[in-house]
């Protein structure tokens, strides 16, 4: 580990300025994965900004009936809160599905969001690796690729981003309030948090030096089914091969409203509205699933030990409109 | 006093089947647990010196060529680091083969594997060295790597004392009612151990002392002294406990000799732990092997032929081959057969013994096929088995020492339900999910290694049991403690059990499931001699003493054994193996019943029951036996569906190197897991009558998985492991 400096901020708004006002600052708050990183000089920064003692660990709910669960809320914490299990249950059930408990004790709202991918040539600085190392090349392209993108990617880069519960509020469509280093607050749709790697795969978000995420907002209930699946190499502590969230609404004998996310699919939380419009006011069948897949899955593309995710995504995204749709679970 | 017993004939009667005390075989708690739970049991890296320095080992990161310079200056100047330590021919290169009594490889110079060691970053802290170690820079001049195995499979060379034929395989298989030829492979793994490799050297004088994290230490002291250039008598080993093995701490790694060698050179104690990463580069793996498997049987179901040959891969120079057919050799009939390895040589680090080195992947293969044969012949698995069982082995007519194969198939069998088993695949479906159930037989060579141990009666009515046998977290310290007290007549709580120091007198090591026999051996060879002298001092004659809490007595004369013992009274004692080892076959056996959840729509399997029937001689105790065999089932979760060690053909490095990507099995893949012992003594095999239990759990355990996969879902997955995607195009309609 590089040595850092090391800075405690007590108050929001000192911690954006600090690390605007820094060269190469990251926030730290649970360091689940930072620390990791750090520990493999993968991430160097200069200055660390503690951020794990901000008045940011409550879910409150918002005038309009939603929920604002602040940046430093534990996952474990939000995937007991009675509000979350009863509301946004696929927020629960993809944050019980992430990490393991003692993870879950540690790591943050805010930090789930940002965590970086799991990618084999990320994590070894001896690779090539365009995210690591602009300019290096991409060594999954033609490596090892089994838990890479099919949907997303780019020549530069094939990661996928490792988070369940990110998925899980892109469904729900939550937002994200940002908390910039000038002051200003603003808020925008998770969707927009994320970029596709192109050739820049280094730049994973759109947040600027210095914004701090302060929370996340969920919409009011949406009622409906919540399903997570997630498909695995092992049953618990192993990133998503595929996961589905889903929040399907029926309207009688149709499909009244669709809500679907998906994770180890892409480089970021995956949502792709033509799937959900295409099941809305239709009858399930296995047609319709095949016509989803279709629509979800029409631009993927394997890398060849990555090849099976086709078909798994289109069969696990099956499997969880079937058991959404079904009269009784 | 010293006594000795080669092992030329069966012993007639164990005293443990005669002495009073009730604490032998008993499920009794590790006596060393309270330690281990409160921190209070050092590890190699736990222990502090005074003036100790820290080392971090430095990796090659090209996987073949040789280095041209390493360039020390930037990282020198770094604050805390005390020197960049390297010496190109004293470093190891490859690590000790278990059991080995020389050197291994040495000389970093020229680099054959991606991650191997190369200098040594020493610093005033851990955190210090390990910026220094990711800041050095090492020029090299890159070779011609051979990393991609499948495209060298032609190049595979015999090795010759592996090979074996008997009749005619080809001609059996022709003329058979039913025969299949089938190739099974099985990838590259790594044992795991949750403690990395660490060493700490110090040097008093001419001699060296290293609290080495280590599961053999007369021979590693060996090793280390060879490498070193030293007298075995000037280095010292501790171990006093050791964070699981599994085959990867047989023989010296490359810290042991960096840190040595640093410690030298600084004048100051060096401690060298391995990264997690460093433990997948630059230790051990197992090799993938490829198995070629043909049986022939005639229509009852008698083997006619069985042959299993195997291809494995390893460095220039390194003889060892995954002996996948170990016990294909001795488990079933058939009067004609083949067996033998070939080595492809390859650019990756060390293939050595690993976790039931043979058995693990070899069962995967044998016990598959024996399935699918089975199913050829519509007769039951395990009827099939029953039916292969030779009276005597089929190849060189010895007798099996003790063999209760049969009856754990028999008895696993009832319990387990198996006669409920539908026998046609995809039968079975429950919700989202096909049902299915599989079996396979256990086996594992049983092994006697010459070992030594030294009991103490002190005048205090203590014993005192000194050995330099380890416990890798198999339960030696509570077996040994539990022999002494038996055999003495003392309550556990008065035995002492010294391990993990070469200044003890030197054991079996922990190895080849050979450990807690071949070392407890030695503690009842102690006792015995101790026994004979209370035995005069009370005036009889040994096989008339009884002795039980802390009572001597014979007829009517009976004394406290504090009167008796009013100096310290100690014997050394030695067990090695004698003719009984090639005039028997010996071998631990079980069956095992799984049941398994193969999804319909994504073939994700889930283990839903796993249980398991063994026999191996004495248990020496039931609770700590049950762990080992546990143990075991868990990495034939494992081996059957997730570990893969993967590599990078292009430049030769092994891309999933940490606990995240390398999949073991968690306790959520893990089901109540069930074991039951039968009761057995075996004479051939040493004084206690117990054979080897420590790789008998993993020995066929992955194979009832597979064949439970099958009869799941009717798909045959002959490339191991089993993941979703080699399922998931295969499956029956949903």
């Amino acid at each position: 580990m590089r040595p850092f400096e090391y800075q405690r901020a007590t108050k929001a708004q000192a911690a954006a300025q600090m690390a605007g006002a820094g060269n190469n600052t990251r926030f730290i708050a649970g360091g689940t994965n930072l620390l990791d990183l750090m520990k493999l000089e993968i991430e160097r920064p200069e200055t660390l900004i503690d951020i794990s003692r901000l008045p940011l660990d409550t879910i409150e709910q918002t005038h309009d009936g939603g929920l604002r669960i602040s940046a430093l809320v534990a996952n474990s914490d939000l995937a007991a809160d009675m509000r979350v299990r009863r509301d946004y249950a696929v927020l629960t059930r993809a944050l019980l599905a992430g990490a393991s408990g003692q993870l879950r004790n540690k790591a943050t709202t805010g930090g789930n969001l940002l965590q970086r991918t799991r990618c084999y040539y990320f994590y070894n600085p001896a690779m090539p690796c365009n995210k690591r190392d602009p300019g290096s090349g991409c060594g999954a392209l033609e490596g090892q690729n089994r838990i890479h993108a099919v949907l997303g990617g780019s020549p530069h880069c094939i990661a996928t981003h490792p988070s369940d519960m990110a998925v899980a509020m892109l469904a729900l469509d939550a937002t994200v309030e940002v908390l910039a280093a000038d002051g200003t607050e603003r808020t925008l749709p998770l969707a927009e948090l994320y970029r596709l790697p192109g050739d820049t795969p280094h730049i994973e978000t759109t947040l600027q030096a210095g914004d701090l995420i302060t929370a996340v907002v969920l919409p009011p209930p949406l009622g409906g089914r919540h399903l997570y699946r997630k498909v695995r190499d092992r049953a618990s502590y192993a990133f998503a091969l595929t996961s589905v969230a889903a929040i399907i609404e029926m309207d009688g004998d149709t499909i009244g409203a669709a809500r679907l996310a998906f994770g180890g699919l892409a480089p970021m939380p995956w949502r792709d509205r033509s799937v959900e419009n295409l099941l809305i006011g239709q009858k399930p069948s296995p047609e319709l699933w095949d016509a989803a897949a279709d629509a979800l899955l029409g631009s993927a593309r394997g890398y060849g030990h990555n090849d099976f995710k086709i078909p798994l995504a289109r069969r696990t995204l099956a499997s969880v409109l079937s058991d959404a749709c079904a009269e009784e679970l | 006093m010293e006594a000795h017993l080669k092992m030329d004939r069966p012993v007639e009667s164990s005293l443990l089947d005669k002495t009073d005390q009730n604490i032998i075989s008993r499920p009794i708690d590790r006596i060393e647990g309270p330690l281990k739970v409160s921190g209070r049991a050092r590890y190699s890296a736990e222990f502090k010196l005074p003036n100790m320095a820290h080392g971090v080992l430095v990796g090659a990161t090209i996987g073949k060529g040789r280095v041209i310079g390493i360039d020390a200056a930037d990282a020198e100047k770094l604050p805390g680091v005390i020197k960049i330590v390297t010496d190109y021919e004293t470093f190891l290169r490859n690590p000790a083969q278990g059991r080995a009594t020389e050197a291994p490889a040495q000389g970093v110079r020229d680099v054959h594997y991606f991650g191997q060691p190369i200098a040594l970053v020493v610093a005033d802290s851990f955190g210090a060295a390990r910026h220094a170690a990711q800041t050095l820079k090492i020029t090299y001049e890159p070779g011609e790597g051979r990393f991609d195995f499948d495209s060298r499979i032609e190049t595979a060379k015999p090795k010759e004392s592996t090979q074996k034929a008997q009749g005619d395989v080809d001609a059996a298989l022709r003329d058979a009612h039913a025969a299949l030829d089938i190739t099974y492979t099985t990838p590259s793994q790594n044992s795991s151990a949750m403690e990395p490799h660490a060493s700490l050297a110090q040097w008093e004088g001419d001699n060296l002392v290293l609290y080495g994290s280590y599961q053999m230490l007369s021979t590693n002291r060996m090793q280390l002294a060879d490498a070193m250039g030293l007298d075995i008598e000037k280095v010292r080993i501790r171990a006093h406990y050791v964070g699981g093995g599994f085959g990867a701490k047989l023989g010296i790694t490359a810290e042991s000799v960096a840190a040595a060698v640093a410690a030298r050179q600084l004048g100051r104690p060096v401690r060298v732990v391995m990264t997690r990463q460093q433990v997948y580069d630059a230790t051990v793996r197992r090799s993938n092997t490829v198995q070629r498997v043909r049986l022939a049987a005639d229509a009852q179901g008698k083997l006619t032929a069985l042959a299993h040959e195997t291809i494995t891969g390893n460095l220039d120079g390194e003889d060892f081959s995954e002996p996948a057919s170990a016990s294909s050799q001795f488990l079933y009939g058939g009067e004609n057969r083949i067996f033998g390895n070939s080595i492809v040589r390859m650019d990756q680090v060390l293939s050595a013994s690993m976790r039931a080195p043979g058995e693990a992947v070899g069962m995967l293969a044998l016990e598959c096929a024996m399935d699918e044969l089975a199913e050829k012949l519509e007769i039951d698995p395990l009827e099939l088995r029953k039916r292969n069982i030779p009276d005597r082995h089929p190849e060189s007519d010895l007798p099996y020492s003790s063999r209760s194969l049969a009856e754990c198939l028999d008895i696993g069998a009832q319990d387990f339900g198996w006669s409920r088993r539908r026998s046609r695949p995809a039968s079975t479906r429950e919700g989202d999910w096909w049902i299915g159930h599989g079996m396979a037989a256990a086996a594992r060579s049983n092994m006697l290694v010459k070992s030594s141990a030294r009991v103490t009666l002190t005048p205090e009515g203590r014993a005192v049991v000194q050995t330099d046998m380890t416990d890798i977290g198999t339960g030696t310290y509570t077996v040994l403690a539990q022999i002494a007290a038996e055999m003495l007549g003392l309550p556990l709580e008065s035995v002492d059990v010294h391990l993990g120091d070469t200044n003890h007198p030197p054991a079996a090591g922990s190895g080849g499931s050979f450990g807690a026999a071949s070392s407890g051996s030695s503690v009842y060879l102690a006792c015995e001699k101790l026994r004979q002298t209370i035995a005069e001092r009370l005036g009889g004659a040994a096989g008339d003493l009884r002795l039980s809490e802390g009572m001597a007595r014979i007829g009517n004369v009976s004394k406290h054994l504090i009167e008796l013992v009013t100096d310290p009274l100690a014997a050394t004692a030695t067990i090695e193996p004698g003719d009984t080892d090639t005039a028997f076959v010996q071998a631990a056996f079980g069956a095992h019943f799984t049941e398994v959840a193969v999804n319909a729509h994504t073939g994700e399997v889930r283990v839903r029951r796993m249980e398991s029937t063994f026999a191996a001689g004495r248990i020496l105790n039931e609770k700590t036996a049950i762990s080992q065999c546990f143990g075991g089932m868990v990495f034939g979760i494992g081996g059957a569906l997730t570990e893969d060690l993967m590599y990078d053909t292009r430049y030769g490095n092994i891309v999933n190197r940490d606990l995240a990507e390398y999949h073991l099995p968690v306790n959520a893949d893990v089901p109540q897991l069930k074991v039951k012992f039968l009761p057995e003594r075996d004479k051939a095999a040493n004084p206690l009558l117990a054979k080897g239990i420590g790789e008998l759990g993993i020995s066929g355990a992955g194979a009832a998985i597979a064949n439970a996969i099958y009869n799941a879902c009717g798909i045959r997955v002959r490339d191991y492991p089993i993941t979703l995607d080699k399922l998931i195009d295969r499956l029956p309609p949903a």
